[in-house]
């Protein structure tokens, strides 16, 4: 059996392994078994990835294996990974992972808590290795439900609200994307949902490219957060229960960049070519924007929400200026935002489940009275800001270098916009730093709170150890990008 | 007169043989044998539905084209069938209370009747059988709506209902009139050889279309729907929904091809507006619904909308699409009205309020009811995505690409309202949610089936393989 296929059936039996659950016990272990037995699979792949990638330089994805599923429509259960997929792969598996340790004492209904997350992984992990289309888009669907109930019944704060909001926009979001695909199928010529059979023979018409571009872009952008339609983000990501902020900031935003750069400026360039300059202004908005929404928010979430809007808007920033270092930046960063965004969260979740507010004004003096979980966070606090060392440098270098190599005026201005980003994540992180950590204790009755116990050290000190091994050796990750896209 | 006409309409003799051995079964069973009848009926009609099965390949004319027997004909009966075997089993419940139990008979002897008539509309390669078998569809339909007499509602409901069926029965037959005295036939075949473009026939088109468009409850001809769905008995509500709505499109694709292809530009333009104004109607209405009754039938109202979509498409994948559509939704809505009458039939509530907080005490029924409204919102993996999905790619294929973008984007519309319900059972706070409601077996029985076809018959694909490959000879 194709390994791929197993990131699939392992979830879907964790799923079956659920159902006989009768407490809390058996939930974690399964859930703890799965998740690892997922990770473990992602390391084999990598090095299973790089062996085969050595015996064959030349296939544009490895591991293939391609059943047909609707023999009319031509739908292909088509899978294969390149390095891009595999790096995707890995951050999902991390992140479950951590999610599990840091959802350890989920109330209530903890069994179906990670029945939805079970079956949201099963959603993400199919998405990544998809070839097909149609398959993609399966499994992106089956991504976004699970995020309804997970955020209305498990979440806080107006978490009705958030969830249908989130619900919603993306489902919007996603009627484009299949108008686009569609568009796609017929006007290809091939009738094929196949990407790589589209991208090496497919000529799609370009008056119908200029209206399956703007549709498949801004489908995938709604779930990159996208300018106009980025509002479902600080909600639902305020809202939602720690595991579940994770994996959605850290994993399911990155679908929107992935689906972007695989659909929409893979196979129509020519589109993309001409009218990547509205979405560069979008995302350009998108950058600068949430940086400063960051800024005036006073609710631990909402600033990171609003700092993963900018984050990720550097993401399909790059994406758009469509060049060989620019993609190996927009897919490091994808990977350093994952992390670090999966830490902040997991941070914050373990701040709140102690001090019960997530407001800044009503925080202080941490360092003191958690220094684990404080040390931790200012690492986290670093690394977002781009501390040389950790991720987010070498992520945001990238970008920046490889998008100032375009030589006209535009590209350039807008790179110079985007940078500007940098500061600004400095302030509202410094900011906050000093505030909650260094400040004075504003409530007495936070001296009695006690530092992380071993499950949350375990989820951390994971998403740290990741964080500052992609700063420190970047050199593979963007060895293993570039020999997947050529330009 | 040759006998073997006869024999290429086994379904409908096996259909007739049922319903004759349920007559001399409620007639001449003593008291003590009658405790019998109901699984007595549901396995006859079990044998039946298992017998057609059998008859999937049988091709073939008889009484010089007026019956058509074909294998899109044989699929679309199985379906049905299966509609009306989960059906008959979600009624036992309802049926053994005192004031229905001594007309239980009556129950399923009109439902074989009206599903008859169905067969005979959807056999019919002439207008005349075409039209008794439509009659023969809905006048029992109306007994059945006002089953539940002594109900206000029920009796009332049964009185729009007749009104509305003999109108839009009284427009159609106008309508064919005007068709029959330019052609000279009424014949499919003859027609569709005689057929030329004049504002005569084409209003006779129009007028015909408007008496089938008030049995698929399409906008404007729906307003009749709410009330009787509300109003009728929960089981016969699911009939109305999915068994007559599935007959009736399926007879009105089958003479949009052959009789009226020459004219599809006009109503091409007709069905397109139609489409976006069921399907917004419907949905935008469905918003505001509490009882769960008349909420499914604004829903269904704009499920037959995105029936329409790939009624129209014309080609074999637009038929094996309707086709599919239909069978999913069946499954879909059995599984929802399944739950509606076991928590009805046990607290006499009907609401969507009084469903918040479900979960807790029923678990079982409201995974039935989420994977129902998934199904019905077109969520993967349920079978409803993948229905959807071929419904909007048929459309797409003959190039109405504004019209799927709407329909579309009208699903992130009914989106909200099927997670209203999800989320009232999961997680609305309630002080004295419903009790556990015990189902007995035969429920079980029905929903479990329901369940399994929502979750399965999407992913396996020779399901829809079968039924586009059956859809090549409708015309």
């Amino acid at each position: 059996m194709n390994i791929l296929s197993l990131f699939v059936l392992v979830p879907v039996l964790m799923l079956l392994a659920f159902i006989p659950c009768r407490n809390i016990k058996q939930v974690r272990t399964v859930g703890v078994i799965g998740a690892v037995i997922e990770l473990a699979m992602a390391v084999v792949l990598l090095f299973m990835f790089f062996a085969a990638r050595e015996a064959d330089p030349i296939s544009e994805m490895l591991f293939v294996y391609d059943a047909v599923w609707f023999e009319s429509m031509n739908i292909h259960y088509s899978i294969g990974v390149d390095g891009i997929s595999v790096l995707m792969i890995l951050l999902t598996a991390v992140i479950i992972v951590t999610g599990t340790f840091a959802s350890w004492n989920i109330d209530p209904l903890p069994r179906d808590f990670f029945m939805w997350l079970t079956l949201l992984s099963v959603g993400v992990y199919g998405f990544f290795i998809s070839v097909d289309m149609f398959t993609m888009f399966f499994f992106y669907e089956i991504a976004l439900i699970p995020m309804y109930l997970l955020i209305g019944l498990w979440g806080t704060g107006k978490k009705e609200y958030s969830a249908m909001k989130l619900t919603l926009m993306l489902m919007g979001g996603s009627a484009f994307l299949f108008v686009g695909i569609l568009g796609i199928y017929y006007y290809s010529g091939l009738n094929s949902f196949n990407m790589l059979e589209v991208a090496a023979n497919g000529a799609i018409p370009i008056e119908m490219q200029r209206w399956i571009f703007p549709l498949t872009f801004l489908g995938f952008g709604v779930l990159g957060a996208l300018f106009p339609f980025h509002t479902w983000s600080p909600d639902g990501h305020a809202s939602a229960p720690t595991a579940v902020s994770m994996l959605h900031a850290g994993v399911l935003m990155k679908l929107g960049g992935y689906g972007c750069f695989r659909i929409a400026m893979r196979l129509m360039p020519e589109a993309a070519d001409e009218l990547g300059w509205i979405f560069l202004i979008l995302t350009g908005i998108s950058v600068v924007y949430g940086a400063f929404g960051a800024i005036a928010q006073t609710d631990l979430k909402y600033i990171n929400a609003y700092s993963s809007v900018s984050h990720c808007g550097l993401v399909l920033f790059a994406i758009l200026m469509w060049n060989q270092t620019a993609m190996t930046g927009a897919v490091m960063q994808m990977l350093s935002h994952g992390l670090m965004t999966a830490l902040f969260f997991a941070l914050i979740g373990m701040i709140y489940g102690r001090t019960h507010t997530r407001d800044i004004r009503e925080l202080g003096g941490l360092m003191k009275i958690m220094p684990f979980l404080a040390v931790c966070y200012v690492l986290a606090g670093l690394a977002s800001l781009g501390l040389p060392g950790l991720s987010g440098f070498v992520a945001e270098m990238t970008i920046f270098v490889g998008s100032f190599e375009h030589t006209d005026m535009f590209h350039r201005v807008f790179t110079i916009i985007a940078c500007s980003s940098i500061v600004i994540t400095a302030v509202y992180i410094l900011k906050v730093v000093g505030k909650i950590l260094y400040g004075p204790v504003v409530n007495d009755h936070h001296l009695e709170l006690t530092d992380a116990v071993w499950y949350e050290r375990v989820a951390t000190v994971g998403l740290i150890l990741c964080v500052a091994g992609m700063g420190m050796f970047p050199g593979w990750i963007s060895s293993l990008i570039s020999s997947s896209i050529h330009f | 007169m040759d006998l073997s006409n006869y024999l290429l309409m086994k379904p409908e003799l096996s259909l007739t043989a049922v319903f004759l051995l349920l007559i001399i079964y409620d007639l001449f069973a003593s008291d003590k044998t009658k405790k019998y009848y109901f699984p007595v009926a549901c396995l006859l009609f079990l044998v039946h539905t298992v017998y057609c099965f059998f008859l999937l390949k049988e091709e073939g004319t008889s009484f010089g084209g007026m019956y058509i027997a074909g294998q899109a004909q044989a699929a679309i009966k199985c379906i049905l069938n299966v509609g009306v075997f989960m059906i008959f089993l979600q009624a036992n419940n309802w049926l053994s209370k005192p004031d229905a139990i001594v007309k239980r008979g009556e129950f399923f002897m009109l439902t074989v009747l009206t599903l008859l008539g169905m067969y005979f509309m959807i056999s019919s390669g002439n207008f005349l059988i075409f039209y008794i078998g439509l009659e023969t569809a809905s006048l029992p339909i109306a007994a059945l709506v006002a089953f539940n007499k002594y109900t206000h509602e029920s009796a009332e409901a049964g009185a729009k209902y007749i009104f509305n069926a003999v109108f839009s029965s009284a427009i159609m037959v106008f309508g064919l009139s005007f068709v029959y005295g330019a052609c000279g036939s009424l014949y499919f075949d003859n027609l569709a050889i005689s057929m030329f473009s004049s504002p005569l026939i084409i209003m006779g088109m129009i007028l015909f279309l408007a008496g089938l468009f008030f049995k698929i409850s399409l906008v404007p001809f729906h307003l009749w729907a709410p009330d009787v769905y509300e109003g009728a008995p929960t089981n016969v509500t699911l009939y109305l929904s999915t068994i007559s709505k599935g007959a009736a499109v399926f007879a009105l694709m089958v003479i949009l091809y052959k009789v009226f292809p020459l004219l599809s530009g006009v109503w091409t333009d007709v069905i397109s507006i139609i489409i976006i104004l069921t399907i917004t109607v419907g949905n935008l209405f469905a918003l505001r619904q509490n009882n769960m009754k008349r909420f499914l039938a604004f829903s269904s109202i704009s499920q037959a909308g995105y029936i329409m979509l790939s009624v129209f498409n014309g080609t074999q994948f637009g038929m094996g699409a309707t086709l599919f559509y239909i069978f999913v939704y069946v499954f879909s809505n059995a599984a929802a009205f399944g739950v509606i009458t076991a928590i009805e039939n046990q607290t006499g509530k009907v609401n969507m309020s009084d469903y918040n907080g479900m979960y807790a005490t029923n678990p079982k029924l409201t995974w039935a009811m989420t994977l129902a409204m998934f199904s019905l919102g077109g969520i993967p993996p349920t079978a409803g995505f993948f229905s959807k999905l071929f419904v909007f790619s048929a459309a797409m294929e003959q190039g109405h690409t504004i019209l799927v973008f709407i329909a579309f984007l009208n699903t992130v519309i009914s989106l909200y309202y099927y997670l209203l319900v999800v989320k009232a059972m999961f997680i609305n706070k309630n002080s004295s949610p419903i009790e556990c409601v015990s189902t007995d077996g035969y429920l079980k029985i029905s929903l479990t089936l329901s369940m399994a076809g929502i979750l399965l018959i999407g992913m396996v694909s020779c399901v829809f393989e079968y039924l586009r490959a059956v859809s090549f000879g409708i015309w």
